[in-house]
């Protein structure tokens, strides 16, 4: 029983961790672009020194 | 769209640019403006083919567009009255998230309960899952919620109300239940069923939204105006909506047209690939009529305004199309017809249950729990998740067999097509000429090399294809090569004046080589037969379908395809004629598919049932069909026809599956036997069920 009231809260607050996680990233606009995102590793950085 | 920024002197704009598709696309956008003297910043959006471009206030919507069209890209700026809607799966991933979330959290501790959690503990669980549970529901039931909330308010009912009003019903119950220290609560149910409706929500309007992507931007493709000769002769720039007939406009090489008319002055080669999904240049001169939206290639010319505005023949095709598209809306998804059957069921039901435990002598609170418990496991867990999935994995095994599904109902009007009307050029032929074998082979050996190099000095679609068909011989010498537009390639060789040319009159597709003054060689060109196009037509025969051509060309051209195909045609149809058509064989009962290119195909493809399109279609045509193919075989037809019959044989099948879950679940409930580990099992369950069956049409494009 003490141990579940310790485990417990650590279950809900890394769920909870997870999920803000994911809200913040919606905020910030990383699912504007999907298809864009994917592209982008694709491009050379020709400009940038070697 | 532009929008004034807090740093003074810079505003952002946003330009939409339907040729960018690439990484390679992204990062020319992106570098080449970047280097725009006066830009600041420049994201590109390759999902919604959107530029956001962040530049100083000197800077107008037309000189970003001018920039974007140095770089070969085609560009419109964002008109702030056509704010593209907003994305359909984004609204639903936060609800998901959080359904998701709490259902997971909810059952772990469910799952504690069930295998026997007692007393202070089972309290405490319960309390934990209402304090997760209630909130989650308040918001991730919000789509369920106001969609209910809609049809109540229309009188009518769809699948959304049974969810709602099970969901609402059971978390008040179970907070009752909670708050008195009763066994159950069905928090966790609730939960789950909002999960899977909403994974099921989601897939739709990702099928949705890929939809509309790339065909949202051709929408205005006329020119927003155009360089107007005055009286005086001074040049002035006029918006389209002022531009009237009788004005001359000045169209430089590279821009479109802003309203039909006929050339004044001047002679150019035009892209009219908008209107005729024919991408060859075609070359016009003084006196021809020219329509908006083309693109001007070569040489400014002046053109007189014939008709503007509204009164193009580009606009009057967009309005044909969308009287036609409204026509289409009125079909009623499979799903939504289910639920106008389910719902008064479930409802009526779950009514006459508590009426029945009322008169048995149950207590209010014991009918109203067993009632609960009926409108829980009849929830349209498995009915929510049935259509969706099928579509979903059926629409990617299209696109691995190269036929694009752009619109998610477009399954389920394609399954019940028994008439397909196919256009000629472009369609059920390649849409590119290829010249004569025994006419090529009638050449001797020095005209050959003549007309080879000839061919390779002009860029016609003609000379190209002929270049082709030669490739391999040693192109001959020539001197003083010149290309008039519309007329051909004339050079010296040896002294002789040798030409490749069109024939004097029109009919038959074909040049003629001249050498000297010999009597000229005529090699005439066919436009060929798709490959498989038989086989293809043979296909469609076998499953039902009657199909004929109707085309716009000349009769001789459409009778000879036609005896090729031994097909019924007709031809010298006119745009709003082969609409026509269309409803006529509608009328008659027929489930009728169009399959076209052109924008004279245009109204018939948003006219028919269903309706397909190469990907070498104009844009309008793309637009409008409801599934694109861009492979060179016609076999993409039977083969989207037959896919589209096997999803609607797994929906079927699904809802079957459905139905065989309710008639064993809903008597247990009715006699008051569901617990909510039960009710967990049996959701999820038929939910798994569901989704096994439709993977099987990962194969359906086969």
């Amino acid at each position: 029983m003490n141990l579940v009231l310790i485990l417990l809260p650590i279950a809900l607050l890394l769920g909870l961790a997870g999920l803000v996680a994911f809200f913040w990233a919606l905020k910030s606009g990383q699912f504007e672009d999907p298809e864009g995102a994917a592209a982008r590793i694709l491009i050379d950085d020709e400009d940038e020194p070697a | 769209m532009s929008v004034m920024d807090p740093l003074p002197g810079t505003r952002t704009s946003v330009l939409a640019v339907p040729g960018m598709h690439c990484a390679g696309c992204m990062s020319k956008v992106e570098r080449g403006l970047g280097a725009v003297d006066g830009i600041s910043s420049v994201r590109a959006n390759l999902t919604s083919r959107m530029v956001t471009v962040a530049h100083e206030a000197r800077l107008d919507d037309r000189a970003l567009v001018r920039a974007l069209a140095d770089l070969g890209y085609e560009a419109q700026p964002r008109a702030p009255d056509d704010l593209t809607a907003p994305s359909a799966v984004k609204p639903l991933l936060a609800p998901l998230a959080v359904a998701a979330f709490a259902a997971m959290n909810v059952m772990l501790l469910s799952v504690s309960v069930w295998s026997g959690a007692e007393g202070s503990t089972r309290e405490l669980f319960h309390w934990i899952t209402a304090l997760i549970a209630l909130p989650a529901i308040g918001y991730a039931g919000q789509p369920f919620f106001k969609s209910a909330w809609r049809a109540l308010k229309k009188r009518t009912t769809n699948m959304d109300v049974p969810i709602s009003l099970g969901v609402i019903i059971a978390s008040m119950l179970s907070l009752y239940e909670v708050a008195t220290h009763g066994e159950h609560a069905w928090f966790d149910g609730a939960l789950m069923l909002l999960t899977f409706l909403l994974a099921g929500r989601v897939l739709d309007a990702m099928m949705r939204d890929r939809a509309r992507t790339g065909v949202e931007a051709l929408v205005s493709q006329a020119a927003q105006g155009a360089q107007v000769l005055g009286a005086d002769g001074a040049l002035g720039w006029i918006a389209s909506p002022d531009l009237r007939p009788g004005m001359v406009m000045r169209v430089a090489a590279g821009e479109r047209l802003a309203a039909d008319g006929t050339i004044l002055t001047g002679a150019s080669s035009f892209d009219q690939s908008l209107l005729t999904g024919e991408s060859a240049p075609v070359a016009l001169g003084t006196g021809e009529a020219v329509l908006a939206g083309t693109l001007n290639l070569s040489a400014p010319v002046d053109v007189r305004v014939s008709h503007a505005g509204h009164d193009t023949t580009l606009a009057e095709i967009a309005r044909l199309m969308e009287a036609s598209t409204q026509n289409r809306s009125r079909y009623v998804r499979i799903a939504d017809r289910a639920a106008r059957l389910y719902a008064p069921a479930v409802h009526t039901l779950a009514a006459v249950t508590v009426i029945g435990w009322l008169l048995a002598g149950a207590s209010l609170y014991h009918a109203l729990v067993i009632g609960v418990a009926v409108l829980i496991i009849t929830c349209p867990c498995a009915l929510g998740l049935s259509v969706p999935v099928a579509q979903v994995v059926a629409s990617g095994a299209l696109m691995r067999s190269g036929i694009m599904v752009k619109d998610g109902s477009a399954l389920e009007r394609m399954a019940t097509v028994d008439r397909a009307l196919l256009d000629k050029t472009g369609t059920l032929t390649l849409g590119r000429p290829s010249p004569d074998h025994a006419a090529l082979a009638a050449l001797s050996a020095s005209e050959a090399s003549l007309a080879l190099a000839l061919a390779s000095h002009s860029r016609h679609p003609l000379s190209r294809a002929l270049a082709r068909a030669l490739a391999g011989k040693s192109p001959a010498t020539l001197e003083n090569v010149r290309e008039e537009a519309g007329e051909g390639v004339f050079a010296q060789w040896q002294g002789q004046a040798v030409a490749l040319r069109r024939p004097p009159a029109g009919g038959q597709t074909a040049v003629l080589l001249q050498l000297g003054d010999a009597e000229p060689r005529t090699i005439a060109f066919h436009d060929d037969l798709r490959p498989d196009a038989i086989a293809a037509l043979q296909r469609l025969a076998r499953a039902g379908i009657t199909t004929s051509i109707v085309s716009g060309d000349s009769r001789e051209a459409v009778a000879s395809i036609a005896a090729a195909t031994g097909l019924e045609a007709e031809a010298e149809v006119r745009p709003a004629e082969k609409q026509a058509l269309v409803d006529r064989l509608r009328a008659e009962g027929h489930q009728v598919l169009m399959v076209g290119d052109g924008l004279n195909d245009g109204p018939a493809l948003a006219a028919a049932n269903a309706s397909m399109a190469p990907g070498s279609a104009s844009d309008v045509g793309l637009q409008a069909a409801d599934m694109v193919f861009v492979q060179d075989s016609l076999l993409a037809l039977p083969r989207a026809v037959m896919a589209a019959r096997r999803t609607m044989a797994v929906v079927k099948q699904n809802f079957a599956l459905a139905v065989i879950y309710n008639l064993l679940a809903v008597p247990l409930a009715i006699a008051g036997l569901v617990t909510p580990l039960i009710a967990a099992i049996a959701m999820s369950g038929s939910s798994l069920v569901v989704v096994a069956n439709s993977l099987r049409l990962t194969r359906a494009a086969k």
